[in-house]
């Protein structure tokens, strides 16, 4: 006997879990690198693994079938949308004639494009 | 006609799915007056073309999202760890990849799948190339990148 309701909280819990450490990871990541184009990949941390994974954590708890089909709605859309507003703010940065630091060493390369 | 009828079925199920109405006539008859009336707006400001309603990439696009969330937990694991590391160990650079798909649409998709993947971001589209900024060296993986490229160009033409 497997009490799958069981089975279902741990699952839940692990994802939520999980997707909260990578919501901190991405934050830790956001402080600790060096320039605003290495700071966008450690946001992309949370808004992939740490939103997504929460989400599905959520739709293992939902008591009926729409609030699982309400959470797969809103994690498309996430999906959707949060490389649109990443990219726009990188492009932005970009014909502001912003550059990012290269290489191993971190330098601004005066030859980038 | 075809791309209307298909507009309505989608947007049908996602209003049964969104209210969970069933069995209440009143509701459902205001929901199916909606759903059409959208439809017509649709129609009418002709949005209805292979962007507005992008039949040509289903069903090939649900295989290459499922493949997709794969490649993003890869990516994840890797800024993740750089992240966390005592030192870490980045080396962004520049570079350009090649954009194969021809309509305006598999750009985008192929664009977005570049940001979406973590250690990755789209800054520029050209005509035919995209500059994409990476976090390491492990993540500027050029040939993957064109290889991702290449699935939406055949995902575009309905072949995925």
């Amino acid at each position: 006997m497997i009490d799958w309701l069981l089975v279902r909280d741990i699952a839940s819990w692990a994802l939520i879990l999980l997707g909260s450490a990578a919501v901190v990871t991405g934050a830790l990541g956001l402080v600790r690198f060096p320039d605003f184009y290495t700071r966008l990949h450690a946001a992309g941390v949370t808004d992939t693994a740490g939103a997504e994974l929460i989400i599905f954590g959520m739709m293992l708890q939902a008591p009926t079938w729409i609030v699982v089909a309400k959470l797969g709605f809103i994690a498309v859309f996430l999906g959707l949308t949060s490389p649109v507003a990443t990219h726009a703010i990188a492009h932005a940065a970009w014909m502001v004639g912003f550059r990012p630091l290269v290489g191993a060493r971190l330098r601004y390369d005066e030859d980038s494009e | 006609m075809g791309r209307f009828i298909i507009l309505v079925i989608a947007l049908a199920v996602i209003w049964l799915a969104l209210s969970g109405y069933f069995d209440k006539p009143l509701l459902l008859g205001f929901g199916a007056a909606s759903v059409l009336f959208a439809a017509f707006l649709a129609r009418r400001a002709k949005v209805l073309d292979a962007e507005g309603v992008p039949l040509s990439v289903f069903p090939g696009i649900l295989g290459y999202m499922l493949w997709l969330t794969f490649e993003i937990g890869k990516a994840n694991l890797m800024v993740a760890r750089q992240a966390l590391a005592v030192e870490p160990k980045l080396s962004p650079r520049l570079f350009l990849v090649p954009n194969p798909p021809r309509s305006t649409l598999g750009k985008v998709i192929f664009a977005n799948s570049i940001t979406l993947t973590p250690g990755t971001v789209s800054i520029d589209l050209r005509e035919d190339e995209i500059l994409v900024h990476g976090l390491t060296d492990e993540l500027c993986d050029e040939a993957g990148i064109k290889a991702m490229g290449e699935r939406v160009a055949k995902l575009e033409r309905g072949q995925a």
